[in-house]
């Protein structure tokens, strides 16, 4: 089959020839989408479980705590458990709830990140769809999950419940820009919107050392306002435990919180992935300039290693963000936002564009 | 003008600044490890040990003989606040001298009515009773908090008036 | 735009904040009508964990009214308690050992850290920053060890009686709290690091929630709350009690009377404790742990009154005898209920956020207010 660690493209390839040549090609390319499909709801189940695993236990060292020990050896098990009880909760229902939005919600939620992983270049070749306009179509799609959790607060019919959508609906249309001007810092840069040609780019380097200094500011930004459009402390304020309970998941129990639970989990991953893939490189190794032995060696690890190392630092990064900071207030957050993030934005874009015009970068 | 925008500069260096100094702090405990302060309490059961004043329970002491120095004084029992403790006494004759004197039937203690305040203790003549360093006292039934405190066959220690 | 505002139909928006919420710190209920999230008016409703312990003590004698009132304000309860004794030793006209008042004020002084360390871990994770409550919690865990090792419990001590102390202090507890006061000196600067020069931090809390001096003395508001305002009101100053009369120590004064000053006036009221337990762990001296006082203590007839500095303010005990074993009537001023009645007054105008960050400075202890 071809099948190499470092280079999927023969592989894939492979694959859809067999498949196209037993079946007919049309009947071979529904197979190969739905045998894609089966394998990224596999790989989101795994991540969500394993990330949360991570997550607390992350949060223990930062509190000097073991975090969970009970279940498995070091509690590695204890989010298959949690898993478990949450299928078998009752799902409540506040009495004069929106049925059908209250239920469409969690879906609603779900349905944005499962769009935007599979823009997601794992490793050479692997990557399920490579749009032409890659950044442009992760931004638009993650945005869709503001929908579901401003349903999901509406038909609750709860207050606590109403005000979280309502800040959290203010919080991701105003971080948005900030998240698409920084993204676009670097499309400066590599001159395209193509993730795979992104990757290419930064073959003689990534673009966070290539770029220098707008670069270093713009993925400050983008990580910053990131954070903030997937609702993660410090900017957790649509969830705000000590303000609003649980804000616009308050009145979710069962499965349906846990989709929430797992929705917050994949959009973590996919930010970690977008920052990763377009400041770090993606899956391409740690290259400097034509020294060859040096490239050479750093070749040697598989490149599916070094993407979900990348991801892994960021994700480290977001969870130290989290664990150490108190929350903002609203109108703190949207200060934040308009008065500092965009215009610290904008001017950055200004001065990429001066560094490319005067090839001023590595 | 020019203040302004030098304050708007210096306003995002001092947050950012005080940011990192934040994430110092909870980055030293990440790397080190040795620092973690969690017991895992039903592993260490055997290693556990109370201090010796801590209050569990309030037991009778009874030494080898099966005897105890409760002479049904009933101090504690005026001494708690709670009503935790009811003594059932009973009369019996003394073997020396011949006289009627009182004697404890049963000492009931009501665990679940008692605030480990300490009275007791320090009410009791004789110092029959004492806290015990017990400290796990859950149970099914809440009938099986209240104990009887003298043991099936205890009588009272020689010499103890 | 304005025309357009002015013709759409609003509502008030009516909230009930508790009893069950993670933020009112135990059973308090909060009516708050809101306007969007700007708070309009707060209503706090008590009773939720009321047990008359004001009329259960009626029918206790002396030695027992102690122990409930550790039920009151659980995180001060050695001063709650000490203030019951001072009174019942004022009514019999006893003067309590030396060695007494000395070890007192120590202990009086660890509850108090105690006590702030609990009030700054909760208020990082009322604010959001959940790992600080970890690392209160870490340093007040030894304090707690020394409790349990000198008085036999760690959070409901009921150490004193009236007269003294229940039993002399443990061998070990001097080295305990200097090994806890070393320690303590190299942690509470992480406190600072952490919180107090965080840009979101003093964002969220600089300007917030402000109290003039005059409506903090109308409203009694004492404590650390009230001195940040400017009222000085420290009793262990104005009035001193145990062994605060010969210990060198500042009253904390604060200006601004925000939610800022109110975190700063705790932070360094922890420095001024450590500084007085210093002064007095190696003085302790030689005597008696409790004076002579007979086993049934009845005051004579007449109205006895002590104030003393808990953590949250000024704790006041009443009590009228009339020559029985148990007192008459027994009134407690607690300070949290009067720091409570101004927070209306505090809230107006601010939002959601800015309430919860008022009230974990107020820093509430609801069993204390409804008692």
């Amino acid at each position: 089959m071809g099948f190499s660690i470092y280079d999927f493209s023969d592989f894939i390839n492979n694959i859809h020839a067999f498949l196209s040549e037993t079946f007919s090609p049309v009947a071979g390319n529904i197979i190969g989408m739905v045998i894609v499909a089966a394998c990224f709801l596999g790989f989101i189940a795994l991540l969500g479980l394993s990330l949360v695993y991570i997550e607390r236990k992350v949060c223990a060292l930062f509190q000097q705590r073991l975090g969970p020990m009970r279940v498995g050896k070091w509690g590695t098990a204890q989010t298959v458990a949690d898993i478990i009880k949450l299928i078998f909760k009752e799902p409540l229902m506040t009495k004069d709830s929106d049925k059908f939005l209250f239920n469409l919600a969690p879906f609603i939620v779900m349905i944005a990140p499962v769009m935007a992983i599979s823009l997601i270049p794992f490793s050479k070749g692997l990557q399920a769809v490579d749009f032409d306009i890659g950044i442009f179509y992760i931004v638009a799609v993650s945005s869709i999950g503001v929908t579901g959790i401003l349903l999901a607060g509406w038909s609750s019919n709860n207050k606590y419940s109403l005000i979280g959508a309502m800040r959290s609906g203010a919080q991701i249309v105003s971080y948005e820009l900030s998240v698409i001007l920084s993204l676009l810092t670097i499309v400066v840069l590599s001159g395209s919107l193509q993730l795979s040609v992104i990757v290419e780019s930064q073959r003689e380097g990534w673009w966070i050392f290539r770029g220098h200094i707008p670069a270093i500011i713009a993925f400050i930004i983008f990580i910053v306002a990131s954070t903030a459009e997937s609702n993660r402390g410090p900017f957790d304020m649509a969830e705000a435990e000590s303000e609003l309970t649980a804000g616009f998941h308050t009145e979710y129990s069962g499965i349906k919180f846990a989709y929430f639970f797992l929705a917050e989990y994949v959009n973590m991953f996919i930010i970690a992935a977008v920052g990763a893939t377009i400041f770090f490189g993606g899956w391409m190794p740690l290259h400097i300039g034509n020294i060859e032995f040096f490239n050479n060696a750093m070749d040697l690890i598989p490149p599916v290693i070094w993407f979900f190392m990348k991801v892994s630092a960021i994700i480290f990064l977001l969870m130290w963000f989290k664990w150490t900071f108190p929350r903002l207030r609203i109108d703190q957050m949207l200060t934040l936002e308009w008065k500092y993030l965009l215009p610290l934005n904008i001017m950055n874009i200004l001065l990429m564009s001066i560094v490319v015009l005067t090839d001023f970068h590595f | 003008m020019l203040s302004s925008i030098k304050k708007y500069f210096s306003d995002i260096y001092n947050g950012v600044k005080s940011l990192f100094t934040g994430m110092k702090v909870t980055g030293h405990y990440v790397t080190h490890p040795s620092e973690i302060i969690t017991q895992q309490y039903p592993e260490n059961r055997d290693t556990l040990k109370m201090f010796e004043r801590f209050r569990g329970e309030v037991v009778l002491i009874h030494d080898e003989n099966n005897e105890h120095k409760c002479t049904g004084c009933s101090a504690c029992e005026l001494a708690c606040p709670n009503g935790t403790i009811e003594i059932i006494s009973d009369k019996a004759i003394d073997e020396e001298t011949g006289k009627p004197k009182k004697i404890i039937d049963t000492f009931v203690y009501h665990l679940q009515m008692c605030t480990f305040c300490n009275l007791c203790i320090l009410a009791c003549p004789t110092d029959a009773i004492k806290m015990a360093q017990t400290y796990e006292h859950s149970v099914f039934d809440r009938s099986e908090l209240t104990k009887v405190l003298n043991k099936p066959g205890s009588k009272i220690m020689q010499g103890i008036k | 735009m304005e025309e357009v505002a002015q013709n759409i139909e609003t509502q008030e928006y009516f909230i009930n904040m508790g009893p069950q919420h993670p933020s009112t710190h135990g059973v308090l209920r909060l009516m708050l009508t809101l306007d969007g999230e700007i708070i309009k008016k707060v209503e706090p409703h008590l009773g939720f964990i009321h047990r008359s312990i004001e009329k259960m003590c009626e029918k206790d004698s002396y030695q027992q009214v102690v122990h409930l009132t550790d039920r009151m304000d659980y995180l001060g309860c050695h001063i709650n308690n000490e203030a019951v004794c001072l009174t019942v030793e004022k009514g019999l006209e006893l003067e309590v050992p030396e060695r007494v008042k000395v070890i007192r004020t120590i202990i009086s002084e660890l509850t108090r850290l105690s006590s702030h360390q609990l009030w700054w871990g909760v208020m990082g994770m009322d604010l959001g920053a959940i790992t600080t409550f970890l690392y209160g919690f870490r340093d007040r865990e030894m304090i707690t060890d020394i409790f349990e090792e000198t008085c036999g419990a760690r959070l409901t001590m009921n150490y004193n009686v009236p007269g003294g102390l229940m039993f002399d202090i443990h061998p070990n507890f001097q080295n305990r709290t200097k090994q806890f006061l070393e320690h303590f000196k190299k942690k509470l600067p992480e406190y600072d690091e952490l919180l107090t020069g965080n840009v979101i931090f003093t964002e969220r809390t600089k300007g917030i929630g402000y109290l003039s001096k005059e409506d903090a003395i109308s409203y009694g508001v004492t404590g650390p709350s009230g001195r940040a305002s400017g009222f000085s009101c420290d009793v262990r100053k104005k009035n001193p009690y145990s062994a605060y009369d010969r210990v060198d120590f500042k009253e904390i004064l604060f200006m601004e009377g925000d939610c800022f000053a109110r975190y700063q006036a705790r932070i360094a009221e922890m420095w001024e404790s450590m500084k007085i337990i210093e002064q007095l762990i190696d003085n302790i001296p030689e005597g008696e742990y409790k004076a002579k006082t007979k086993a049934v203590i009845k005051l004579p007839p007449g109205e006895y009154y002590q104030r003393v500095e808990t953590p949250r303010g000024e704790l006041g005990v009443y009590i009228i005898s009339d020559n029985k074993k148990n007192p008459y009537r027994v009134k407690f001023r607690s300070p949290g209920f009067s720091n409570l009645s101004a927070l209306d007054k505090m809230a107006r105008g601010f939002k959601i956020a800015d309430l919860v960050a008022i009230m974990s400075t107020l820093d509430l202890v609801i069993p204390d207010i409804d008692r």
